[in-house]
């Protein structure tokens, strides 16, 4: 008997790592035990797909993917630190194309051109050429993997314009006319008085990408190369004209059609101003056209309409810095006399990894960005508005189906589209900036000007010459030579 | 010698600081030497641990000190003299000088450190007349007084910033004129501390009287202190938010739905203020009110049986029992209150434009797109308001109101 029980027992113990062994082997996943710590900033927007999306991921590849956030003023710095202090905790980051010449000089960002021509899931030419080319490239490299497109519009009540007998606003005097007839009149049935204009006007938050969107239309006209923040022969700012003085002039006016207290909104209050029905007229990226889908928030359903940014009939002319009026000369691409150059405002979000990471865990990093940019997520994902993502594949522009699936009406879906494809091929496209310490530029030294500006500080002379200095003594500080060099790059422009 | 003579020998020379050192003194050396050169070798052998004791027990905390507190105020100032520059390969620190100073100072930041200046008016003239008077008395004072040479320097040094930090605040504060983050920080901590120690006492006072549900009210007045900063600042937000807010309907119903305090830079400033005097009255609250009970109550009694009125009692026999406590907590909550940044951040992210920016929040936004230099040189331009404030306070009123009660 007792040989017996110890035969039995010398067999279940050959044979339970066996048991043990083979479901384990089958079911191994290729990124079992690797953990990638994803930085991006506080949602809902962004961080939501990411956080959802994430334990999928894991179920399909074994992988851990922790997603942390922090507030989008902070993300630069919070990701430049533990790069460059070597802390290595994060080993992901979903973040600003525009700061890629920070990351890529130090060589923090991992190269992910092998990656992304191996990937077919990923299917890269389905990306909208602008993405590949200017938010995921840098030096002839790809460093990200773009999840988002980004363009500002502006957002009108398509009834209300309807009903007034007006037309979408093609140049900002039409933005105003159209303002000020709502302005002041119950636009959601709520017996109070509501706002002709609601922009985030916000200090440290949106407001510097909203003054270049006024601006682009009265500083470039002979296409994308030509840029708008500064001479692409001198690095001399382009802030100190008439033409700036003139986008100074219509962005500080749009605030007698807006709400009290718009120097504190960003963009959360005006999106939210604008699907509450609060706001006739608004600017700002992709987002209300999924958040005025949503049935839970929205009281503007299929009474939307969106428009490539307004234009100018006047542009800047360069030599004389005087405005001048558009010819076919001056203005290539006008329409209808008006020079329209939609803002690729931020690029749109992107993904990128870790140089420091282990191989393993970049290549489960990898996979998590391509999963989240193949188009049977992504499709879904740029439908729904708290993601934040807004189209930026081919096929999120041709396949209608995908949008009335999500609630859209047809004429709400070629309507929103269409505005974003206007804005995508537009020749005269404005890009944002993108140079070494990009962040200076905009989030300090203009952000700063057109805040005081917007609460009287100084006027518009003084906010010019202040971002002119300003911008001229960061230039002379971070080396001409070098920054022109970085500017003419981002535009595409070589140099000898 | 005997063991106690001996232990007696070393338990002086550790009382007495550099005691130790005449031992081994050269002179006092040979002397022994010359006596028992043997014995003194036994004795200092003896005496060694003890010797080392001091230094043992102290260098834990030099070094604490050193690393948490020391170390970085050097680092900071090496940074705040170069410029941080992405390079291949990582990150490069280039030695800039006083650039950084000078960038506040004179350069580009200038107006946004020291605010907009313009011509003082006529009543700005008056007021700083008085002001460089009263400065200039209290100067030629302590010139008149036997205060020696080094309190004639204190009090020129005193007066000469204090005068031009003056000048500063009746030409930006002048219409047309706009207060930098260095006016608004003082205004801040003058006006918060202010209001704060006023009605922190008159909380305590209410609370130290023998009156129902006084320990209800206690908890209730400290509620704000055990919330995190951030967690008040957005509850502020919320209550300040006139247009969607709690207060919105009280606001539209004064006819004021058109009006915004963030448009307005005393209205963003004032709202900013409220927020820090709600957090931080319950400090003076609770600290002045264990001195309220603490004080003897006889003094209090026998004026009251001579006569005097509760608030002849309080002013004239209480109060002053509090100055030390109130000299003490104003220094505290001085040094603290130059350092705020949590509320401006989140009610206004230091708008409309800079009017509610303080000199953290500055130093923060330039730390945040990574211009750690600048960030630094306006750190450390506070560390330097900072310790002239708190100096001169300790030496021009602490010491003397201690000194007084």
């Amino acid at each position: 008997m007792k040989q017996r029980c110890s035969v039995l027992l010398v067999l279940i113990l050959l044979v339970l790592p066996l048991m043990a062994a083979t479901p384990a082997a089958s079911q191994a996943k290729q990124f079992d035990g690797v953990t990638v710590n994803v930085l991006t900033f506080t949602g809902p927007q962004i961080a939501e797909p990411l956080q959802r999306r994430g334990p999928d991921f894991g179920k399909l590849t074994g992988a851990k993917i922790n997603v942390i956030t922090v507030p989008f003023s902070d993300l630069y710095q919070k990701i430049l630190t533990d790069l460059a202090t070597g802390t290595n905790s994060y080993q992901a980051f979903v973040f600003d194309p525009q700061w890629m010449a920070d990351f890529t000089t130090p060589g923090y960002l991992e190269e992910l051109t092998n990656r992304v021509k191996a990937d077919k899931a990923l299917q890269w030419a389905d990306i909208g050429a602008f993405f590949r080319n200017f938010s995921a490239t840098y030096g002839g490299k790809i460093y990200t993997v773009p999840l988002d497109g980004d363009f500002q519009m502006v957002y009108y009540r398509s009834d209300l314009l309807q009903q007034a007998g007006l037309k979408p606003p093609q140049t900002w005097a039409d933005y105003m006319r159209i303002a000020q007839t709502f302005n002041k009149k119950d636009l959601n049935g709520d017996g109070t008085p509501d706002f002709g204009s609601c922009i985030a006007k916000k200090r440290n938050a949106q407001s510097y990408w909203m003054i270049w969107s006024v601006a682009a239309g009265y500083l470039q006209a002979k296409g994308t190369r030509e840029g708008s923040f500064f001479d692409s022969d001198t690095m001399k700012p382009l802030t100190d004209n008439e033409a700036f003085a003139e986008a100074l002039r219509v962005y500080v006016q749009t605030g007698q059609y807006g709400p009290p207290d718009e120097l504190n909104w960003d963009v959360g209050d005006s999106r939210s101003g604008f699907v509450t029905g609060r706001c006739a007229l608004s600017l700002d990226w992709g987002d209300i056209g999924t958040l005025a889908i949503d049935p839970k928030t929205s009281k503007v359903q299929n009474k939307v309409g969106a428009v490539i940014l307004p234009g100018s009939p006047r542009i800047l002319d360069r030599k004389t810095g005087k405005l001048v009026s558009c010819t076919v000369q001056r203005c290539p691409y006008a329409t209808g006399g008006v020079n329209h150059a939609p803002f690729a405002a931020y690029g749109g979000w992107s993904g990128a990894i870790n140089k420091a990471a282990p191989s393993k865990v970049k290549d489960a990093a990898y996979a998590f960005l391509s999963y989240m940019s193949q188009p049977a997520q992504s499709n879904v994902d740029v439908t729904i508005g708290i993601t934040g993502f807004n189209p930026y594949r081919v096929s999120q522009f041709k396949n209608l189906s995908l949008w009335l699936k999500a609630g859209m009406s047809q004429a709400a879906a070629k309507n929103y589209l269409g505005a974003i494809s206007a804005s995508l091929t537009s020749p005269n496209m404005v890009l944002d900036l993108r140079i070494p310490q990009n962040q200076r530029y905009q989030q300090i030294v203009l952000d700063t000007a057109i805040a005081k500006l917007l609460a009287k500080e100084t006027n518009i002379g003084q906010a010019m010459k202040e971002i002119a200095d300003g911008w001229e003594a960061i230039t002379n500080e971070l080396g001409r030579d070098a920054q022109l060099r970085a500017y003419r790059e981002s535009l595409g422009i070589l140099t000898k | 010698m005997t063991g106690e003579s001996s232990t007696s020998r070393v338990s002086k020379s550790v009382d007495r600081p550099g005691a130790e050192d005449l031992s081994s003194a050269p002179g006092a050396g040979r002397l022994r030497a010359a006596a028992s050169l043997g014995a003194a070798s036994v004795r200092a052998a003896a005496s060694w641990p003890v010797r080392q004791a001091t230094t043992s027990f102290v260098l834990p905390a030099v070094l604490l000190l050193f690393f948490l507190s020391i170390f970085p105020l050097l680092v900071s100032a090496y940074l705040s003299l170069t410029r941080f520059q992405f390079v291949p390969g990582g990150f490069a620190l280039r030695w800039v000088g006083l650039a950084n100073y000078r960038k506040l100072l004179v350069g580009i930041e200038q107006s946004h450190f020291l605010g907009v200046p313009k011509p003082p008016t006529i009543v700005g003239w008056l007021l700083f007349g008085l002001a460089a008077s009263v400065l200039l008395a209290f100067v030629v004072r302590g010139i008149t007084s036997a205060s020696g040479r080094r309190g004639v320097v204190g009090r020129t040094v005193f007066a000469v910033v204090a005068g031009a930090g003056i000048w500063l605040a009746v030409r930006t504060l002048t219409p047309g004129g706009f207060p930098g983050t260095l006016l608004i920080t003082l205004i801040y901590v003058v006006v918060g501390i202010t209001v704060q120690y006023w009605l922190g006492l008159w909380l305590a006072f209410l609370c130290a009287q023998e009156v129902a549900g006084r320990r209800f009210f206690r908890v209730v007045f400290l509620l704000p202190m055990m919330i995190t900063p951030v967690g008040i600042a957005y509850t502020f937000r919320i209550l300040m938010d006139l247009g969607k807010g709690p207060f919105a309907p009280v606001w539209r119903a004064l006819g004021l739905a058109e009006v915004s305090w963030a448009n307005y830079a005393w209205g963003a400033r004032l709202v900013v203020m409220l927020g820090d005097i709600w957090q931080w009255t319950p400090f003076m609250f609770v600290v002045l009110l264990a001195a309220l009970e603490s004080l003897p109550a006889e003094l209090s009694e026998a004026a009251m049986v001579d006569g005097a009125g509760r608030w002849q009692s309080f002013w004239r026999i209480s109060w002053p029992q509090l100055i030390p406590v109130t000299s003490t907590l104003v220094l505290i909550r001085m040094i603290e209150a130059f350092k705020i940044i949590d509320m401006p951040n989140v009610l206004t992210n230091g708008g409309p434009g800079t009017a509610t920016e303080s000199l953290t929040l500055h130093a923060f936004m330039s730390w945040r797109t990574l211009d750690i230099g600048g960030s630094a040189a306006v750190a450390y331009m506070l560390l330097f308001v900072v310790t002239f404030a708190a100096l001169s306070y300790t030496n021009l009123a602490h010491r003397r109101l201690a000194e007084a009660a």
